[in-house]
């Protein structure tokens, strides 16, 4: 995993990625709020999540 | 034991799953549902998209935010005769509210005063027999979504307008139910084989009491009627690994709900002091027998 932080795609933020993060893994933008999906970890990539759909849930 | 964990993608819960996996010396592949794409009539012979043939998984544990997806994956897996958890029927019951409070009648489970109309007319007489307030639900869903608490004939017929004209066919299947009044939270337990492992009050001003939307977790004791009550309510969906919301009317009596199959629990652990995650993963790899 590269040191250098991500940035948001949405805000272009650095993003702080939990030293345990996985792939596949959401996570927020403490600057904008937005929910992120972690691509890939080395290098490290992000992608907005997928907007929540109608049959989301429990 | 090769397990297979099927995510739409990775969540507090399915990280903390992982873990009780890896505690016990298994290390579960992760599947997509994005990557999913079976020929339904090859059998499990075929790969998964980790590369490996679903018949090599001794079990799939299904934990996908995406209900169709997951539910239709069970479905075919299921008919392959692998083992997953849950299984197929207990999510295609609990995916669906209708069918859940069929189960609970057959199964003399108490449940709020339900009933289903087709059209916004006879929708109209289901809310005003059951008397406002009343509740309107979609059948599918969850988080606490499109939920409505009707106070009056007015709000009533705006609702229904709105559903029936706004709405795709299944915001046309209209399930009504009485309005509990609780008392400001209500009872989240978990289920686990046939035994509720832990349960939580959820209290909020707002009458959904939801953690996802903003109700706040405690410990609620698991007395003996609390678990006999969620014990039938789980073996009325066919049982697994299950999520009892439970109301409690003026007299303190339970009532059931909703049932969920793919539980979120990333709250609950803290306030009942129970590893929810690892009792859990104990339980599947008891129920599937195979030695790591």
């Amino acid at each position: 995993m590269t040191n250098e932080a991500p940035l948001c795609p949405e805000c272009d933020a650095e993003v702080d990625i939990p030293g345990d993060a996985m792939e596949n893994e959401l996570l927020s933008c403490l600057e904008c709020g937005i929910e992120l999906e972690i691509m890939s970890l080395d290098p490290i990539e992000l992608e907005l999540a997928p907007e929540v759909e109608e049959d989301w849930g429990e | 034991m090769r397990v297979a964990l099927l995510v739409t993608h990775i969540r507090a819960e399915e990280k903390l799953i992982l873990a009780a996996f890896n505690n016990r010396a298994i290390s579960p592949d992760i599947i997509l549902d994005r990557e999913l794409n079976f020929n339904i009539s090859e059998g499990p012979q075929q790969l998964a998209p980790s590369g490996i043939a679903w018949r090599e998984y001794d079990m799939v544990f299904e934990r996908c935010v995406s209900t169709s997806r997951g539910m239709y994956a069970l479905a075919i897996l299921n008919s392959w005769g692998l083992r997953t958890f849950n299984t197929y029927e207990t999510a295609a019951i609990c995916g669906d509210k209708l069918r859940t409070s069929i189960a609970l009648t057959l199964h003399g489970v108490p449940q709020p005063h339900t009933r289903v109309a087709f059209t916004p007319e006879s929708a109209m007489q289901a809310i005003e027999i059951v008397e406002y307030p009343a509740v309107l639900k979609p059948v599918t869903g969850s988080w606490g979504r499109l939920l409505a608490r009707v106070h009056n004939r007015d709000s009533a017929e705006a609702i229904l307008e709105h559903r029936q004209t706004l709405g795709d066919y299944n915001h046309h299947i209209y399930y009504v139910q009485e309005y509990v009044d609780k008392p400001g939270r209500d009872i989240r337990a978990f289920v686990v084989g046939n035994r509720t492992i832990a349960a939580i009050y959820r209290a909020s001003n707002h009458w959904i009491t939801n953690t996802a939307r903003g109700g706040l977790a405690s410990n609620c004791p698991v007395t003996e009627s609390l678990n006999e009550i969620c014990v039938r309510a789980a073996e009325a969906v066919g049982g697994g690994i299950l999520a009892i919301d439970l109301l409690e009317d003026a007299g303190g009596k339970f009532i059931v709900n909703e049932i969920n199959h793919t539980m979120e629990f990333r709250n609950s652990s803290k306030p009942t002091g129970v590893d929810i995650a690892q009792e859990v993963i104990d339980f599947v790899i008891g129920e599937v027998g195979v030695v790591a």
